[in-house]
């Protein structure tokens, strides 16, 4: 009976699939398929190597300092950095002093309430608060820029596919558009043609205009390539601020599992193919057997107790 | 528990006698996994993947408690609490890495499990209500991850606790007062998250409690084996403790290092870029798609296009049910009298087929809907549902099978299976170390 | 021992110990790492770093007229800043110290140099609660300091315990003066 219901339920799902599949094959052959245009124009990122990368990967305190420097005097002005506090520059290795000098420095104030009027205001930012978006809201951020909203740059390198290498690639990628380029799909108004953006076209204007645009205090050479290589390491910091102590416990877990797990391999075949002439947990110097041999031995080599 | 030269439980002392008088835990402990079960002596590596989900349900449970201990379920602070947890809470990112990762090795090994089951004929008489225990288990596990899945309230989270529910309104009638009862709205937020979460809480404990019914109904007929025959003396067996435990140590060994590998350098390689964008209710991610232990039968709720009396999306969420519902039938569809597909070769055939056959319908389901994807899962999935609704129920009519062994020892003696343990066992002074048993 | 340990390696039992030593570390090690796994999972109760950056704070003071207090926050709970009048810390000093509960001078309870600014926390040592008398018009108990309604405990302008079942001064939090008139608490 079951198997009399069974094999009707499945003919009729073979039937639909079947039913499914030949219409599929019918539009195969009769209509013509021609490759979208993003998928012939996109670009896959570029390589490119991170001090971050393998499971050795560091952070270079000194290159996220420098980024940290292309994100304050270029991306901060429409991007905020909403998950990161002031307090975390810590770990790039700025001093106390000069975290809270940054945060009191920082172009956007942190929104206040009066104490005397209860009225909005904003005031200085201090060490725990977090980075002031640009914006008050997300209206605000659309009318200011064409109707597109700037993303939060804190998560932005885990939430693209390809990580830091497309942060790289997006923000050095800008170029006229190619002259095969079909009319609809060239860029319109208040947008930019980005062969490594999605949709190939971006409406952030580019923010790497030319070498030179942010003077490195470490004597840096700021060219554009450097420029956007020093911020997509910053943003892989603000994404995984952990990611060095990650890399870090996960090697000595290994090691320990890999040492732990060869005495457990070997306990197995021990047990296995070994002990055979006894029962195996009673071993050791509690086993009644090693016990009376020690007793016979300190016996016979005159040891009393 | 059902052999007569199964080892007695006898209290070391007197506290343990004390004890055994009254609260007879350490017997039960004794007789469900110590020396006290026995075991037939020639099970392989793929016998430790039971322990190994019980290992990943621990994990599981202990992050997921910590976890709930930091995490918010509000729309407007859930994804922020998720980053706190990140940034701020002691050894967080280790926890969350942990719970998000564990999910999928509780699915791997889970999947293990079952072709394992399913290729040694451990459904069958007279296992099938531990068959049918794990497949309620394996539900549960589903429905367990997709709502842990939404969860951290990113993009794929809301976008795929929409699509889901959005299964459920393809129900004629009842569909979409049943979608609107399940979120608590018109789309998720507040309501759906919230009780998404009291019920990611509670269903792993569910799960845990049906474990306990699955081992319980496995110890009245014992273990199955790699040969599939039934045990018959005291030779054919092992004390579960120390055998399997060891054997067992060693494979949760080799699972902890895939799972640190994963967790402290892959650890985002499993997920999805999309979901560390907070939910947008106004914007769709370019290509939805639902965790990787859900593409096989996502591309079965993709492969009906065309309507064919039913509307095709009601004929997906049919089919989709229907496959993992149809195993629920598996004991009484395979009425081959010879469990092991080692003794089936013709089985064996399209045992590999069905495999090879689930990995494409995977990679289908992870892959864009459009050609030629969607044709591949359309013939895909007519395989899986014929494997299983009409190869089996024949095979077991037609099939010639090979000749099995007379026990399980004699297998072991004769050197059929190379899994076997060596019968020197139990002898002494004679130590083979130079054939291990795998 | 060492002799015990020589007989058994020649015993006929050869390679006993060696497995036996096997089977031990192998327990061992398992041991080991399900304790280490217990630290994070313990850990994680601790304050995050959100909170411990919270635990410091900075107050302007300047504002405070001598006579007037000010209640702010300090680690989610109420703190006490108090400009005494030299009335209040003449009565503070009048006090012989060997008649106190918890016998302690206004000197040691205040910065070098500061004596007027008495900073202490709002919590009444006896079971928490908020001790009135900081507020305007609020009782500032028997001794002019503070007055905690629960169980009547009465503080003086030094917020030592001088009446009722508290048993110790209110708490002194440590603080430095950034600057005449920042306080830096924490």
């Amino acid at each position: 009976m079951v198997r009399f219901f069974g094999a009707l339920v499945g003919m009729g799902f073979i039937a639909a699939l079947l039913w499914s599949f030949g219409w599929g094959v019918n539009a195969q052959l009769t209509e013509t398929h021609t490759q979208s245009v993003e998928h012939r124009f996109h670009q896959e990122p570029r390589d490119v190597a991170f001090s971050t990368d393998g499971p050795f990967g560091k952070f270079d305190r000194a290159q996220l300092q420098r980024g940290f420097q292309v994100y304050k005097e270029v991306c901060a002005a429409c991007h905020s950095l909403g998950q990161v506090a002031f307090r975390n520059l810590a770990d790039l290795g700025y001093e106390e002093p000069e975290i809270k000098a940054i945060a009191a420095q920082w172009q956007i104030e942190v929104p206040s309430i009066n104490p005397d009027t209860g009225e909005a205001t904003t005031r200085k930012a201090i060490a725990s608060d977090h980075f002031p978006s640009p914006y008050a809201n997300e209206v605000a951020a659309r009318a200011g820029n064409n109707n597109a909203l700037p993303p939060d740059l804190s998560l932005i390198v885990k939430a693209r596919e390809g990580g830091a290498p497309y942060i790289y690639s997006l923000l050095t990628g800008y170029q006229n558009a190619p002259a095969d380029l079909p009319a609809e799909a060239r860029p319109g108004q208040g947008l930019h043609y980005n062969p490594y953006f999605a949709n190939l076209n971006i409406a952030m204007p580019p923010p790497l205009t030319a070498d030179g645009q942010v003077t490195y205090a470490d004597g840096t050479n700021p060219t554009r390539e450097n420029m956007a290589k020093d911020v997509a390491a910053f943003l892989t910091w603000t994404a995984e601020p952990n990611l060095e102590s990650r890399h870090r416990t996960g090697l000595a877990v290994l090691i320990f599992l890999l040492i732990a797990t060869i005495l457990a391999y070997m306990a197995y075949q021990n047990i296995w193919h070994g002990g055979a002439d006894r029962r195996v947990r009673q071993t050791g110097p509690l086993d009644p057997e090693n016990q009376a041999k020690s007793r016979a031995a300190k016996k016979e080599a005159g040891i009393k107790g | 528990m059902s052999f007569p030269w199964a080892q007695q439980y006898s209290p070391k002392n007197s506290f343990m006698r004390w004890m055994d008088e009254r609260l007879p835990l350490p017997r039960l402990a004794y007789n469900a996994v110590g020396a006290g079960y026995p075991v037939p002596r020639n099970l392989n590596h793929f016998w430790n993947f039971g322990v190994l989900a019980g290992v990943a349900l621990t994990i599981q449970i202990v992050t997921g408690i910590i976890l709930a201990m930091h995490y918010a379920p509000v729309g407007t602070m859930a994804f922020d609490s998720v980053e706190h947890i990140m940034r701020n809470v002691n050894q967080g990112w280790l926890l969350r890495y942990a719970h998000a990762n564990g999910a999928s090795f509780f699915f791997i090994v889970t999947y293990i499990h079952i072709f394992r089951g399913l290729y040694y004929g451990s459904y069958k008489a007279p296992r099938e209500m531990v068959w049918l225990l794990g497949l309620v288990i394996f539900l549960l596990m589903m429905a367990t991850a997709f709502m842990g899945y939404v969860l951290p309230w990113g993009q794929m989270s809301f976008w795929g606790a929409k699509v889901i529910t959005g299964l459920f309104g393809a129900i004629p009638l009842v569909g979409e007062p049943i979608q609107a009862w399940l979120l608590g709205g018109f789309a998720p937020d507040n309501a759906a998250l919230n009780r998404f979460f009291s019920l990611h809480y509670l269903l792993p404990f569910v799960i845990a409690g049906v474990i306990i019914l699955h081992i319980w109904a496995l110890h009245i007929p014992g273990s199955n084996n790699p040969t599939g025959v039934d045990i018959k003396t005291p030779q054919d067996t092992v004390p579960f403790h120390p055998y399997y435990t060891a054997k067992d140590g060693f494979g949760v060994g080799l699972f902890m290092i895939a799972f640190a590998i994963m967790l402290f350098f892959f650890p985002n390689a499993l997920g999805h870029a999309d979901n560390y964008i907070p939910a947008n209710p106004l914007s769709t991610p370019a290509h939805i798609v639902p965790e990787w232990y859900f593409w096989p039968f996502y591309a079965i709720l993709r492969a009906f296009t065309v309507d064919f009396i039913l509307p095709a999306k009601l004929w997906g969420v049919l089919a989709m049910f229907a496959s993992i519902l149809l195993l629920f039938f598996l004991p009484w569809l395979d009425r081959s009298p010879v469990r092991s597909g080692s003794y089936r070769p013709t089985f064996k055939m399209f045992f590999i087929i069905l495999l090879i056959d689930i990995l494409i319908l995977g990679y289908c389901g992870g892959a864009p809907a459009e050609e030629p994807f969607v044709m591949i899962s359309q013939l895909a999935t007519i395989y899986y549902f014929a494997h299983f609704l009409i190869i089996l129920p024949l095979l077991s009519k037609f099939e010639k099978t090979l000749p099995l062994p007379t026990s399980i020892s004699a297998s072991v003696l004769h050197g059929e299976k190379q899994e076997a343990a060596p019968l020197e066992v139990a002898r002494p002074k004679r130590r083979p170390r130079a054939a291990p048993a795998e | 021992m060492a002799t015990v340990e020589q007989t058994d390696d020649t015993a006929p039992g050869e390679g006993v110990r060696r497995r036996d030593f096997i089977n031990i570390a192998a327990v061992s090690f398992a041991g080991v790492g399900g304790l280490a796994l217990v630290y994070p999972l313990v850990n994680q109760m601790n304050p995050s770093a959100d909170v411990l950056a919270l635990a410091s704070i900075e107050v302007d003071v300047s504002a405070i007229q001598p006579g007037q207090s000010v209640k702010t926050i300090f680690r989610k709970q109420p703190l006490f800043l108090r400009h005494l009048t030299p009335q209040e810390i003449q009565a503070a000093n009048a006090v012989p110290t060997a008649d106190l509960r918890d016998p302690q001078t206004l000197a040691e309870r205040t910065a070098e140099g500061k004596p007027q600014w008495l900073i202490t926390m709002g919590v009444c040592t006896h079971l928490g609660c908020v001790p009135l008398g900081i507020g305007p018009g609020e009782n500032k108990g028997e001794f002019g300091g503070y007055f905690c309604p629960c169980h009547g405990s009465h503080y003086d302008t030094a917020a030592r315990v001088r009446k009722g079942p508290a048993p110790k001064n209110l708490e002194v939090p440590e603080y430095v003066f950034a600057s005449d008139t920042v306080v830096q608490i924490g």
